[in-house]
């Protein structure tokens, strides 16, 4: 009790420094501690553009959920993408206690979604043409965001860390299931084995983009000093990116893929990879929402959301008989 | 009991079989499908979550009989589930209807209160079928059952807590539910039969009757409505009995997307 008062009585000052100190010895803060602004502010930018990937992410995969070859296959994907929901959702209620004091609500998380304020990860604003994507993006996509993901599970936000913990569990099955299916094309046919090298081709540029621009330099805006001082993540994007191309380019090349980049090495000296730089220009038009699938997708969850305006009406408190 | 060894040395009684077998495939197959479909388009995050999850479920149920067929020597389950035409096919017409105008991928303008409906009635009769294909006289099918009845008492649970929300709530929903209530049941009759072999199914103690399955059927339903505003029209079998492979062109649109990569290469493996 006594604490809470004279906590009370801090300067906003003060009270930030006490903030640091905590995070600093690796405290976690929860929904009703104090946090300065900007801190909630990044996280919920952070965490809903999260959640909200994870939802816009199953849709790539939609199309290939009723294709899936086999019946095993139809239940790998299904239950991958139902668990994309669950982790959209897990996350979108970890973003709705933070906006709470700021009297926002789901509500407008989703109209900042279709308004186009709230971005979503590039990479699901890019086609799927055929069932070797389906097995890519479980592969590599989902791969490169367990590195990303990982990367957070000891963030100093308690709520977003144990959310977190849960979805890498999870994550590390999904990728399972696209390997698998990138296994078995392969070892397939020769109409088959294309399939892969053709996804990998589509998808690689939008792989590397996956872990952001280095700097903000490059366009003009990156959160990444903010959320690595907070203690929210710990290595770079640049960091991140190199640990993805660490695990997968050997994973890669040993089923005699090629990488649509010549110029792609590894430098002993500085010990890391020198790849091509993909198109950022392009990066910020795409997360704009003018990458080639972004209005089609963005449009399938306007519809369902127009469409069901009746149903969120009769589930409402008004709208229920007493 | 009968094993599958000894059902398959009696040509009559695996016929039967078979032919039930077809149906509960056939029908979770196509029912699981419909649900897919709504995938990111469901009312809310949550019910995306718990449909995905029903679908994904219903599917597994379907690969299931798919595998107790491949087991009487009907072939693979997966070219069973892909490979057949829609005249092969024996679920019920209603299942196989369109959740509404539009495309699964562009402009879906689905109807959650028809979804809400056929789930519902749907799961109330797949749950009395479990019942009593719990004694069944074929062991690996009643033991399928029992496996099946455990995750089915969720979903009833799931839609029949929709439907009673959606059929006692304010504004336009209850007019909407009205209105795919009479839709549902002008072709409800075609899951509520047992096809052109149900008496012998029944006979062979694989299944009890259509007419003892229907009234408990019918007589939940009398329970549910019976606080309603609304009351259940005579069950119909409208467009025919899709157990006899009568069907409509929403089954081969749907066959053609749930079997395009399958057929690229039915002997591949994927």
């Amino acid at each position: 009790m006594s604490t809470t008062l004279s906590y009370d009585r801090l300067s906003e000052e003060e009270k930030h420094a006490h903030f640091m100190e905590r995070i600093e010895k690796g405290d976690k803060i929860e929904a009703d501690d104090w946090m300065p602004d900007d801190y909630r502010m990044t996280l919920i930018k952070l965490i809903s553009m999260h959640g909200i990937s994870e939802i816009m992410g199953a849709l790539p995969e939609k199309e290939w959920v009723p294709k899936a070859p086999s019946l095993r296959r139809k239940l790998g994907i299904m239950a991958k993408v139902q668990d994309e929901m669950g982790h959209g959702q897990l996350l979108l209620r970890v973003a709705e206690d933070l906006m709470k004091p700021l009297g926002k609500t789901r509500e407008e998380i989703m109209q900042d979604l279709f308004r186009g304020d709230l971005k979503f990860h590039n990479v699901f604003h890019m086609p799927a043409p055929t069932w070797g994507d389906a097995g890519l993006i479980g592969w590599l996509v989902d791969g490169a965001a367990i590195i990303t993901q990982t990367n957070m599970l000891k963030a100093s936000y308690g709520p977003y860390a144990r959310a977190l913990k849960r979805i890498c569990a999870e994550e590390v099955f999904h990728a399972q299931h696209g390997e698998a299916i990138i296994m078995a094309l392969a070892e397939g046919t020769e109409e088959q084995r294309p399939l892969i090298q053709d996804a990998i081709d589509r998808w690689w540029e939008s792989l590397l983009m996956f872990f952001g621009p280095a700097s903000a330099s490059t366009t003009g805006a990156s959160k990444q000093d903010t959320t690595i001082k907070y203690r929210i993540r710990t290595k770079t994007n640049e960091e991140l990116r190199q640990d993805f191309l660490d695990k997968y380019i050997p994973r890669v090349l040993s089923l005699g893929l090629t990488i649509p980049d010549e110029t792609l090495h590894y430098d002993k000296e500085k010990g890391q990879w020198v790849y091509r730089q993909p198109d950022w220009k392009k990066f910020k038009e795409i997360v704009r929402n003018n990458g080639p699938k972004s209005k089609d997708r963005l449009d399938l969850r306007i519809t369902a959301y127009e469409n069901n305006a009746w149903v969120r009406e009769a589930l409402s408190p008004d709208g229920a008989v007493v | 009991m009968k094993s599958a060894q000894e059902a398959k040395a009696d040509q009559n009684y695996r016929a039967t079989l078979m032919e039930l077998l077809y149906q509960l495939a056939d029908d979770d197959f196509i029912i699981a499908f419909r649900g897919s479909e709504w995938l990111g388009l469901a009312p809310h995050i949550e019910e995306d979550v718990a449909f995905s999850s029903i679908n994904q479920d219903t599917m597994g149920h379907a690969a299931i009989y798919y595998q107790l067929l491949e087991d009487l020597g009907e072939g693979n389950a997966d070219a069973l589930a892909h490979g057949r035409e829609a005249s092969q096919r024996k679920n019920a017409v209603l299942l196989e209807e369109v959740n509404g105008p539009g495309h699964y991928l562009k402009k879906p303008l689905y109807d959650w209160a028809f979804t809400v409906v056929r789930h519902y009635f749907y799961a109330q009769a797949k749950k009395i079928r479990m019942e009593s294909l719990k004694n069944s006289s074929y062991q690996p099918l009643a033991d399928a059952a029992v496996k099946i009845n455990m995750e089915l008492y969720y979903h009833l649970l799931h839609w029949k807590t929709w439907f009673t929300q959606l059929a006692t709530a304010k504004g336009e929903a209850p007019e909407r539910m009205k209105n795919a209530i009479e839709k549902v049941s002008a072709d409800m009759g075609g899951v509520l039969t047992l096809g052109p072999k149900g008496e012998e199914m029944a006979a062979l103690g694989l299944i009890e009757s259509e007419e003892v399955l229907t009234q408990r059927w019918n007589s939940e339903m009398e329970k549910v409505f019976a606080p309603l505003p609304m009351s259940l029209p005579a069950v119909k079998m409208k467009r025919g009995d899709g157990r006899s492979g009568v069907h409509t062109s929403d089954l081969d649109s749907a066959l053609t997307t749930l079997s395009e990569v399958y057929k690229q290469d039915p002997v591949a493996s994927w």
